[in-house]
């Protein structure tokens, strides 16, 4: 790994480009912005992310100059920017309606900025030729913007705004009126240009598809609150609430009551197959390593003449050969444990805690719950993708019973409504890897569903 | 046949209502004037048959045209009126704008409100509003009582019977036909052009003028030719307000025709006038024609 991780936000040494320091906000009784403090970092692709009406846009336009705190104070590079008018910032706004003037052409809509700053006639034309170059618009520079597809008006509304090189750019749901297709490519084409420019990027949507897929780090925003703000695996795999995890895709949320795990070695509930997930864990460990091993001696070797036509004549060409076979890079340990358990779906990771869900059926195993929790009110949150579903029981730490209400074919995927025992429904996740008329899974079939004890995070408000 | 039949509908309005009034008005223009009932000669006499359609043609001639040149009563006439046009018409501008920019501007529920305002005087007699202003602008009216009262002058200002009354009664009349436009354009602007003009680095007074001014042009230049071109031709206003000093050739117009009973002289003034007012009409309609093929 050659490149280092981007995450300022870890190293206690960065120094954070805009800074909200207890900003309030408040429209009359309406409180926007609740007493909110949190730092962007230069270069960052910040996204703040919430339902409409949760604040996210007033976060955004008091960044602009639009809108001033009502309390506190935000810091831009170490500087107050409260005195500032929005044309005296080195900020600059992409809108939502993309607001390109409709009287000028596309380049003059992009010098509009440049020539407002009394920059040379020569220097504009530059930087506008660069901008065009960069958003791909160079043979609509003299079309007006309404001669030109929504997809390249919000090209020339980037452009616009990068065009002054601001110090933070900001992005109101800027492919909000863009179609799917579009909208995905337009994404990436974001980050490469975001990444091009090195300029910081605060963005507002309220689409968490968009967001985890352009953000260094996601916001969620509810009532005027940042409820968590963390790079958008965390956001997904670890969310710190309820709320979050519910917004963030789609989720299996399971109340029920926390008890920690005693022994390190429990095994699943005593059915007869799981029996021998007791097996030593020594013994399992040589079985997964001896297939292993044959691989790689299964690589293919030249035979005699080839080797003698190698030190003839090839081996002047190409070099030396290399007897030793090829291998990927040792894993890190990390890796390495976390393969070894994947590929051993029957030995349960120890600790954590179980879950007492429902009268009458087996506690859940949650292995990285927090033991503190026992005796508490817990949610399990589950990823629908992180569920396995089968007709026979599988050996699995987690395995419920239940009954397919409905599938939702989606191409890819089919995600399958599954009622447990006692009336709860959850949503299994598969990929459609074989045709539909060879899956034999269907409505009304009894089924199991099974996740691992790591599978989950424990919500515990 | 019945697409031709509504296609031939409104023609046939045109030709009755425009065309015909304008031919015989023409006719009127190359006759000559007569002490007789029409007051002008030749008529047309179907009853002598075809030596009296040939007589009728034989008596029309451009003389009355030839007379609008010899007189330099109606030349100072037509550039007078130009003259009052256009400074009524800048003048009108100059207060309609800031009205219509407030009504833009003013909050959603107040705008039927303020629309019904400026259309309300419509709904009052006009002659009776222009009488209203004499009594306004007159020696003793209620505007030099005011000023006297309040002690900002000392002898009464003479304001009726001179051009600036005439300029006041024009900018009052026609101002609703200049915030209309003016309004119906500046409304259409999305407020973000200059909220996206100021993140530029625009001022706020920068971004009226690059932005706002541009953008209302339609609605500008079709208020000034609603006001432009009615008010060349007016005669009501100068002839209540303007006294004998003002020379309006609508005014002259109304003279010719009912004070010196000379219909041809009358009809040839009237015609000048027409082509005069062609080439602001097509330029009207150009630019909202221009305006339709950027909405569309």
């Amino acid at each position: 790994m050659s490149q280092i991780a981007f995450e300022p936000w870890n190293d206690p040494n960065a120094k954070p480009l805009i800074q909200f320091k207890n900003v309030t906000k408040r429209f009359g009784e309406f409180v926007a912005i609740d007493n909110q403090s949190f730092d962007i970092y230069e270069k960052e692709f910040f996204a703040l992310l919430g339902p409409s009406g949760c604040g996210k846009t007033t976060m955004m336009r008091m960044l602009a100059g639009f809108e001033a705190p009502t309390e506190g104070t935000i810091l831009l590079g170490g500087q107050d920017i409260a005195p500032f008018p929005p044309n005296k910032r080195a900020v600059n706004m992409m809108f939502q309606s993309y607001a390109l003037f409709p009287h000028l052409s596309v380049w003059d809509n992009i010098a509009f900025g440049l020539k407002r700053d009394g920059k040379s006639k020569d220097q504009i034309a530059a930087r506008v030729e660069e901008m065009l170059k960069l958003t791909r618009l160079e043979q609509f520079a003299r079309r007006k913007p309404h001669q030109i597809s929504g997809g390249q008006r919000q090209r020339v509304a980037l452009a616009r705004s990068l065009a002054k090189a601001p110090k933070l750019l900001l992005l109101d749901e800027p492919l909000g009126a863009l179609d799917a297709k579009l909208r995905q490519a337009t994404q990436f084409e974001l980050m490469d240009i975001q990444e091009k420019t090195g300029t910081t990027f605060v963005i507002v949507t309220h689409d968490q598809e968009e967001a985890m897929t352009v953000a260094s780090r996601v916001a969620v925003m509810d009532n005027g609150k940042i409820i968590q703000a963390d790079t958008p695996q965390v956001i997904y795999e670890a969310p710190a609430s309820r709320y979050v995890a519910d917004f963030i895709g789609d989720v299996n949320l399971i109340d029920g009551v926390a008890e920690a795990r005693k022994g390190a070695q429990e095994t699943a509930p005593a059915e007869p197959e799981a029996a021998k997930q007791a097996e030593p864990e020594a013994a399992k460990l040589s079985e997964h390593e001896a297939p292993a091993a044959a691989s790689e001696r299964r690589v293919p070797q030249p035979n005699a003449r080839g080797k003698w036509l190698h030190d003839k004549l090839f081996r002047y060409i190409l070099g030396a050969r290399e007897d030793a076979p090829k291998q990927l890079p040792p894993p890190t340990p990390g890796e390495s444990e976390a393969a070894a358990t994947a590929s051993r779906p029957d030995v349960i990771a120890p600790g954590g805690i179980t879950i007492h869900w429902a009268e009458g059926q087996p506690p859940l195993i949650v292995s990285n719950g927090d033991p503190a929790l026992a005796g508490q009110r817990v949610t399990l949150a589950l990823r629908p993708e992180k569920l396995g579903i089968s007709k026979d029981r599988p050996e699995s730490a987690n395995a419920l019973k239940g009954k397919v209400i409905d599938i939702a074919y989606l191409g890819n995927l089919s995600t399958y409504h599954v009622e447990l025992a006692n009336g709860l429904m959850v949503k299994a996740q598969l990929a459609n890897t074989r045709r539909v008329a060879q899956r034999d899974i269907t409505w009304e079939d009894e089924v199991w569903i099974s996740f691992r004890e790591t599978a989950g995070v424990v919500l515990s408000e | 046949m019945r697409r031709a039949t509504l296609i031939l509908l409104p023609y046939l309005w045109l030709l009755a209502l425009f065309l015909v009034p304008f031919v015989i008005v023409l006719k009127i223009s190359l006759s000559d004037i007569a002490l007789a009932i029409p007051p002008y000669t030749p008529t047309l006499d179907f009853s002598a048959g075809w030596q009296g359609i040939r007589n009728f043609f034989a008596g029309l001639d451009f003389e009355n045209f030839v007379f609008l040149t010899t007189d330099d009563l109606y030349w100072k006439a037509y550039l007078s009126s130009l003259k009052i046009a256009s400074i009524a018409t800048f003048c009108t501008l100059l207060v309609g704008y800031p009205i219509a920019y407030g009504m833009a501007n003013a909050p959603d529920h107040w705008r039927p409100t303020l629309m019904m305002l400026v259309i309300l005087p419509f709904w009052t007699s006009f002659l009776i509003r222009v009488y209203s202003w004499m009594g306004i602008l007159s020696t003793e009216g209620y505007l030099n009582q005011l000023l006297l009262g309040m002690g900002l002058i000392s002898e009464p200002l003479t304001i009726l019977n001179t051009p600036v009354a005439v300029y006041i009664g024009i900018v009052y009349t026609y101002l609703p036909f200049m915030i209309l436009p003016i309004y119906s354009a500046l409304e259409r602007m999305d407020g973000s052009l200059l909220e996206a003009a100021e993140d530029l680095g625009c001022s706020r007074v920068k971004a009226f003028w690059l932005i706002t001014v541009p953008l209302s042009k339609t609605g500008i230049i079709a208020g000034c030719f609603l006001v432009f071109i009615p008010t060349i031709g007016e005669f009501v206003i100068p002839s209540l307000l303007g006294g004998s000093q003002t020379l309006m050739i609508g005014k002259v117009l109304w003279e010719e025709f009912f004070n010196n009973r000379d219909w041809p002289v009358a009809s040839a003034v009237a015609v000048v006038l027409l082509l005069i007012l062609i080439i602001p009409i097509v330029l009207f309609q150009r630019n909202e024609q221009k305006q339709r093929e950027a909405e569309g």
